[in-house]
């Protein structure tokens, strides 16, 4: 049987497979449509994430300096920064406050397109964990945050925090004592106050920072489209709806109707309408399961890619294209150059390392295809030796071969006839040399099938088969190769008609480019580029 | 140029539109903490009830098993009484609650905090304090007469120095 499965035979689930990734990525494609798939705010919310923290610190950092840190000059501040400057400090007000609302929209839809992609077991635990602290300390921060208007709204906020924390062991309901009591509440409370409000981002910037250490060239930002139209967004909101001010607290009044952002306060109505224990309990035992997510559930971890040491000449093309940082390079044993290591931990086993590696040509001679970095399980030199074989089998001349992602579009048993296909753990892995050696084994093109950009199981497999099919980024497919009979098409998982459309229309141009170049009539131009199967 | 203006006006609607959810969640729906023409009572106290038992004298066997450094003449637990406050509202018992002291030997202050919405009006209340589990009925009592306006909070302290209960 064939490691690298064809797409010709009976589908096997892959993570990421369930009904709810393929509603996500139906929601996904419909606003590829509007924004492109560049500049698709849903393929981004990471980056998003990062850009709105700035925007709230650049904000904030302008509200701190007009802040008066006592009981009786906060509010006041607050409101002589709100309607005295309202050009300038009420509108920094108002994105501040609804920058800080998208952003934990932002990073709860982040959590809930990795928990729907499946993308958070196996070498992601990493990423996935240090992401579920950042849950707490963005919301920390923001409920800090009210206190300081010193409102009617700060006062219910205060007094319901107290009331939550009094349930935990250890504090207490004598908590709250410090903002019922008369005199409770010191100028020096601000003081501290603002400490938190600057102290518990500092430490959400970092657990961010945490968050993204095992990826390379991490998204830390927002493509330009997509930051000036969150920008537009938040300041047309600020300027139609600004932030203000309810009227200052006062500990022996709380308003009937408390007008609470639901976006950080929601836990405080759970604790009048249940208990604050059972808030406790729901919220931390939440964060348990978030926690715990990546280990629950069968998951069979692939082997890592592994070194060969004869055959790494340091060339560094896997510890650059390596997505998550798996690759260190490290003094090569035999005392000449550098040697690549793998830190099985990190390893995706998406094979990007082997696609990358210039070791990896299956015109070198010998019966034994060796790799300097390969998957242990299906390496570059089986998958050569497949190649041989279908195109040894009787009528296999002339035949489309396909190597397609294993997360991407399936042919499944709708597979054109007359198609060799291979099945790769990324498109990524496929070294450029394997095209033209599939068109010289007698292929009549070949078509590389890869995920929808942005979509891309291992993050970078989409882009470096782009880079690399196209000469942009080694290894490179030669410039001699007859482009006209290769086609790179990405579709994701569930587009399996266009990639079948896709098929058959180079099927169609590769037929018809037989027919005129048996007529002596070349017809390159005609089919000159890459097919686009969207 | 159809197409591209196409985009961005769906561009523009989408990001308005998450403008909008973000705009309207950030303040509403408003939360209803008590209805319009309620009041709060918060009773909130710590205090430290009477020790649970009085001292007593050592017998002299019970100094003899004692270690010598250890033979004091009194015995005197350090257990405290639980705090127990009674809140009636016009002569109905509102709340009624046994408060026990912190500690593991049970010889710390007693803490107290619970919310009770109450209609607004004219009022009496009553609260009744009993700190020594000695003594039966109660020790402490405080007694008011409160017109409550909508969203007012009248807080119930129990301070020692001051008399004991305290309503404000």
């Amino acid at each position: 049987m064939s490691l690298f499965h064809s797409t010709n035979q009976r589908d096997s689930r892959v993570p990421g497979d369930g009904p709810a990734a393929r509603a996500w990525r139906v929601l996904e494609r419909a606003l590829d449509r509007v924004c492109g798939d560049r500049d698709n705010p849903l393929r981004q919310l990471g980056g998003l994430g990062f850009y709105l923290f700035w925007l709230i610190a650049v904000t904030g950092g302008y509200l701190y300096i007009f802040y008066d840190t006592s009981v009786v000059g906060a509010h006041a501040s607050v409101e002589a920064l709100t309607h005295g400057q309202w050009w300038a400090g009420g509108i920094m007000r108002s994105l501040h406050r609804y920058a800080s609302d998208a952003f934990v929209a932002v990073i709860v839809l982040h959590l809930v397109r990795e928990l729907m992609l499946g993308r958070f077991r196996g070498f992601r635990w990493y990423s996935w964990l240090s992401g579920v602290p950042t849950l707490w300390l963005a919301v920390a921060a923001g409920v800090v945050g009210y206190w300081m208007v010193w409102d009617s709204v700060a006062l219910f906020v205060a007094t319901a925090t107290m009331e939550w924390f009094g349930a935990l062991w250890g504090f207490g309901p004598g908590l709250v004592r410090n903002f019922i009591a008369k005199g409770a509440v010191s100028d020096r409370f601000f003081s501290l106050v603002v400490f938190l409000h600057i102290g518990l981002p500092l430490v959400l910037l970092l657990m961010m920072w945490a968050h993204i250490q095992r990826l390379t060239q991490p998204q830390s930002g927002t493509t330009r489209a997509v930051a000036l139209w969150s920008l537009g967004a938040m300041l047309a909101l600020s300027l139609a709806v600004p932030a203000v001010s309810e009227p200052p607290a006062e500990l022996g009044r709380l308003p009937a109707s408390v007008p609470i952002d639901w976006f950080y306060l929601a836990p405080l109505p759970a604790i009048y309408a249940a208990s604050p224990e059972l808030v406790w309990i729901a919220s931390v035992g939440l964060t348990l399961l978030l926690g715990v997510a990546p280990w629950l559930g069968r998951w069979s971890r692939p082997a890592p890619a592994q070194v060969v040491p004869d055959y790494c000449n340091g060339c560094r093309y896997c510890f650059a294209d390596c997505p998550y940082a798996a690759i260190a390079m490290a003094p090569h044993p035999s005392g000449q150059g550098e040697i690549a290591v793998v830190e099985a931990d990190r390893c995706a086993s998406c094979g990007i390392c082997a696609g990358s590696c210039p070791s990896a040509v299956p015109f070198r001679p010998g019966e034994r295809l060796v790799s300097g970095i390969d998957l242990p399980d299906l390496t570059v030199g089986v998958l050569r030796d497949e190649v041989d074989a279908a195109f040894r089998q009787p009528g296999a001349a002339g035949a489309t071969l396909v190597f397609a992602c294993r997360h991407g579009a399936r042919l499944g048993s709708a597979a054109p006839p007359n198609v060799i296909a291979f099945e790769l753990p990324c498109a990524g892995m496929l070294p450029p040399s394997f095209v033209e050696y599939g068109l010289r084994a007698g292929a009549a093109g070949v078509l590389v099938a890869a995920c929808a950009p942005g979509d891309c199981e291992f993050r970078f497999g989409v882009r470096w088969t782009d880079d690399r099919i196209a000469g942009a980024r080694e290894p490179r497919l030669r410039r001699g190769v007859d482009r006209a009979r290769v086609a790179v098409v990405h579709a994701a998982r569930n587009e399996r008609r266009a990639l079948e459309d896709a098929m058959k229309s180079f099927g169609e141009r590769l037929a018809a480019a037989a027919v005129t170049s048996v007529a002596g009539k070349s017809s390159r131009r005609e089919f000159g580029e890459s097919e686009n199967g969207r | 140029m159809a197409g591209k203006l196409l985009r961005y006006g769906g561009q523009g609607i989408l990001y308005l539109l998450f403008a909008a959810f973000i705009g309207y969640f950030s303040t509403a729906p408003a939360y209803q903490h008590l209805a319009p023409n309620e009041g709060l009572l918060r009773l909130s106290f710590r205090h430290p009830g009477e020790f649970a038992t009085d001292c007593r004298q050592r017998t002299a066997e019970e100094l003899a098993k004692l270690p010598p450094q250890l033979r004091a003449q009194m015995d005197c637990p350090r257990e405290r009484s639980p705090v127990h406050v009674r809140v009636e509202l016009d002569g109905q018992v509102l709340y009624d609650e046994r408060f026990q002291p912190a500690g593991l030997r049970r010889d710390g202050a007693a803490s107290g905090y619970h919310r009770l919405p109450i209609p607004a009006g004219e009022h009496r209340l009553r609260v009744q304090v009993n700190d020594n589990a000695r003594v039966k009925g109660f020790t402490h009592e405080g007694e008011r007469q409160l017109t409550i306006a909508p969203g007012q909070v009248v807080l119930i302290d129990f301070i020692a120095d001051m008399g004991g209960v305290v309503i404000r």
